[in-house]
């Protein structure tokens, strides 16, 4: 009787997953970007780990990176808000501009950039602290302390993330005690409580099991509407479901990249085609 | 088939686990058998023993009466009996010798004393015979007969125990008066003029003139004290007027008849009188006694609890201090200083520290702290008081601060080791949420961390609780007139000398004149020292445990 429920219930999802329907073709050209990166080249000591990208991420839109293991999406997504500064053998050449501000200069501040472009990592990693403070920890960082500001916001960011019906009676419980997949989406309303601009998400639902893939992908959905998300993934139906673009990288390089159904239904490059037909990788 | 069987046996991995759980139960035994050889040499001394009456004659002398109880036996072998001048008879080989405490230290000049089982003659345990705790000389054993006042008699025979019992209160009272005004008004007196010499000095190093009018104020002051010392001597004369009203007369084993005078007496008990019951609440009252008591006697009788806390103060003054140090060094090694061959360097060297002899530490304690710290200091900020050292002396601050020196690397190692096992994963997860390198560690990387800093403290406090050999060096005496904590400004006094369990232990073990009343307080030190260090750790691993729980399954 259960398990018929939840099946009725997955089968319902994947239908509203199915019928997201995508509007009008989308175009490159059409879009206000975000992100740009220009001849952007980086080493690990003397091993270069990514060759003259070339790419821009349109705003409110959802972009997905693909590509085999050590292909460089990763390093790529960890340069767009300097996590890759805590590496020291990391060296950069090239531009890359968030709202056509250059964001590898001394002069940016680095934890003002975090600010507007907020991370989730492939593993959910919540603080050993309450569901609350887990939630309020970026706020408390800019020193908000009142208690009826914080409520609002860990209110509305649970919402955001899908999360305040599941959790509400058990704020002050320690965030160590979720299920997987409510670990992750916490994770998620930890970073858009701080309101950024930007959302980058390093393979967020790989550790979770499919349904909790599958509320994971439906909050991207509807996250986009507020922030521009770029998201890398090893699931290419789920780059294919979620993202508006993608970009196919190899060995380090930008492959393509176009509007998600153009790449999967009519990819330009060979290496692409082989790639997304499960040939290689 | 029976080499199969062995190798077989070998292979099944069998004789690994027997040695593994041989060496673990071996450990086991000794740790229980020392604990509880312990437990028993030093908790049996508090049992009220009863009390024997034996006729003894030695060959060719008179037969005489000794009264005691019995403490030890040995077996004694013939031939070291027969160079001792004792004959056995022919064919036996050995025989019993007991020793007994007869105490009446004063009168026998030994409380102690061998007897051999041959001449032992008849023994009782007669109902009426007193033990008397005494102030000085030890122990004293004999007959009740008469308790006087102002040595006229007032009660014997049978009305004399009842009487005897409540002048007892009354004098105990007395006694505890005299001592408060001796230490705490008197102290405090002391301490005043003390101030007022030492504003004198002060004025005088200022090269105020002399017959200048702060020196009269000062005068004014001084002979304020005065009145009141001298008020409060009158008081004490009354007090000990009064303690001297009371006497009792007791016969002793060989019948002589002494007095006693009741000031002198803290507790009188007739063990051989009392139920198993009573002896329990006679025990339970003479542990606290102990436990809650000053030492008497060259620290041979009375209680330990100056050494109790000066124990667990210098402890814990020690874990205040090294717990910031070490910490704040570790987080430098592990989070800010770039990792190479001179931090590699730097790590061995803290970790050799560990190993470095702790009496090294006191010579450097007291070369270092004591001479120079403590030495400036006193030039800077007591001048007044020099000659006369401050800070210049070995005190509780010195010796805390040596010890803290000794056990840092332990912090170090165990908060490195707990800095290192914090995920990747929660750090980029705080930095990517825009916290600086340093808001990370404050707020997320510290207090997941401080399990492993209590681990490291729990194993610092072990370390040093037990360290008696600096302590000598810089700060322990055999007896501190003073605790370091009381009622004078500014109350806790970290320049004041201490006593310390550790410390007691060799004291009275191997610096007491009287060996035999030592011993058995030896083994109830030793046996406090374990239990309070278990205690410091037990409240030290609750805290771990609490803190854990809140980071429960962070791994995961």
């Amino acid at each position: 009787m259960n398990a018929d429920r939840q099946q009725t219930m997955t089968a319902a999802r994947t239908i509203d997953i199915e019928s997201m329907g995508r509007g009008p073709k989308l175009n490159m050209a059409n879009e206000t970007v975000c992100l740009q990166v220009k001849d952007f080249n980086l080493f690990y000591g003397q091993q270069q780990a990514l060759h003259n990208i070339n790419m821009s991420i349109a705003k409110n839109r959802v972009t997905a990176f693909i590509g085999p293991s050590g292909c460089g999406k990763s390093t790529l997504l960890r340069c767009f808000n300097r996590m890759n500064d805590l590496i020291d053998s990391v060296n950069i050449q090239g531009e890359m501009l968030l709202d056509g501000k250059e964001l590898n200069t001394p002069s940016v501040n680095v934890a003002d950039l975090r600010r507007q472009v907020g991370m989730v990592f492939q593993k959910p990693n919540p603080f050993p602290k309450s569901i609350y403070e887990n939630v309020a920890y970026g706020l408390r960082l800019q020193g908000v302390n009142d208690r009826a500001t914080l409520d609002k916001v860990v209110e509305k960011s649970l919402k955001g993330a899908a999360l305040w019906d599941e959790v509400k009676d058990r704020l002050h419980e320690s965030a160590m005690g979720m299920s997987g997949g409510q670990q992750q989406r916490l994770v998620i309303a930890r970073a858009i409580a701080i309101e950024p601009e930007v959302l980058l998400l390093d393979e967020p639902a790989s550790a979770l099991d499919p349904l909790s893939t599958l509320k994971i992908e439906e909050l991207i959905y509807e996250l986009k509407d507020k922030y521009t998300i770029v998201i890398v993934t090893h699931n290419m139906q789920q780059a294919a479901r979620v993202s508006d673009y993608t970009a196919f990288m190899y060995m380090g390089e930008l492959i393509e990249f176009g509007a998600t159904d153009e790449l999967f239904t009519n990819p330009s490059k060979k290496q692409t085609e082989d790639y997304i037909t499960g040939r290689y990788g | 088939m029976t080499n199969k069987s062995f190798s077989s046996w070998y292979k099944s991995g069998s004789p690994w686990v027997w040695l593994n759980a041989g060496a673990v139960s071996i450990s086991l035994v000794m740790v229980v058998g020392l604990l509880l050889l312990i437990a028993v040499r030093g908790l049996s001394h508090f049992w009220p023993a009863d009390v024997m009456e034996l006729s003894y004659q030695e060959p060719g002398g008179e037969a005489i009466t000794l009264i005691g109880e019995a403490i030890d036996t040995e077996e004694v072998s013939a031939s070291r009996l027969k160079s001792a001048g004792v004959d056995l008879p022919e064919g036996q080989a050995s025989a019993e010798r007991h020793l007994l405490k007869v105490g009446n230290r004063d009168y026998f000049g030994l409380d102690f004393r061998w007897v051999n089982g041959p001449w032992m003659g008849e023994i009782s345990y007669p109902a009426d015979i007193v033990a008397i705790e005494r102030r000085e000389w030890g122990n004293f054993y004999g007959y009740l007969t008469r308790v006087k006042q102002q040595h006229e008699v007032v009660a014997d025979g049978d009305n004399a125990w009842q009487e005897l019992q409540t002048r007892l209160i009354r004098s105990n009272d007395l006694v505890a008066q005299a001592k408060k005004i001796e230490k705490k008004d008197i102290g405090e007196i002391n301490h005043g003029l003390e101030q007022l010499r030492l504003e004198q000095r002060r004025l005088e190093l200022a090269g105020v003139p002399e017959g200048a009018i702060q020196y009269q104020e000062l005068e004014q002051e001084r002979k304020q004290w005065d009145v009141r010392y001298s008020d409060l001597q009158k008081q004490l004369f009354d007090l000990n007027t009064a303690l001297n009203r009371d006497q009792i007369m007791v016969r002793m084993s060989d019948g002589r008849e002494v007095e006693i005078p009741l000031a002198k007496v803290v507790e009188v008990s007739k063990p051989n009188a009392m139920s198993v019951w009573d002896k329990l609440g006679f025990y339970g009252h003479a542990v606290w006694k102990f436990v809650s008591g000053e030492p008497r006697e060259a620290n041979t009788e009375g209680g330990i609890f100056p050494a109790i806390f000066g124990t667990v103060m210098m402890v814990m003054i020690m874990a205040v201090l090294v717990t910031p140090f070490g910490v704040i060094a570790a987080v430098y090694l592990k989070e800010y200083a770039t990792q190479g061959p001179m931090i590699r360097l730097i790590r061995i060297a803290v970790n050799n520290l560990a190993g470095v002899p702790s009496i090294v530490y006191g010579v450097f304690g007291l070369g270092f702290f004591v001479y120079f710290i403590g030495g400036n200091i006193d030039e800077l900020f007591f001048s007044a008081k020099l000659p006369a050292p401050t800070f210049g002396t070995p005190g509780l601050m010195w010796a805390s601060l040596t010890l803290a020196i000794l056990t840092v690397p332990v912090v170090i190692v165990a908060t490195e080791e707990g800095l290192s096992r914090i995920p990747r994963a929660i750090r980029e997860g705080s930095l990517a949420l825009g916290a600086t390198k340093a808001e990370t560690l404050w707020r997320t990387v510290l207090p997941m961390a401080a399990p492993a800093m209590m681990t490291g403290l729990i194993l610092a406090v072990a370390r040093a609780a037990g360290e008696v050999a600096p302590l000598m060096m810089v700060g322990v005496v055999k007896l501190a007139p003073a605790l370091a904590v009381d009622t004078i400004a500014p109350y806790l006094h970290l320049d004041r000398q201490f006593m310390h369990l550790g410390f007691h232990i060799y004291d009275v073990g191997f610096q007491s004149p009287n060996v035999e009343a030592a011993r058995p307080l030896v083994y109830a030190t030793a046996l406090l020292l374990v239990l309070i260090i278990i205690v410091l750790n037990l409240a030290a691993i609750s805290i771990r445990n609490r803190l854990r729980e809140n980071f429960k399954a962070s791994e995961s």
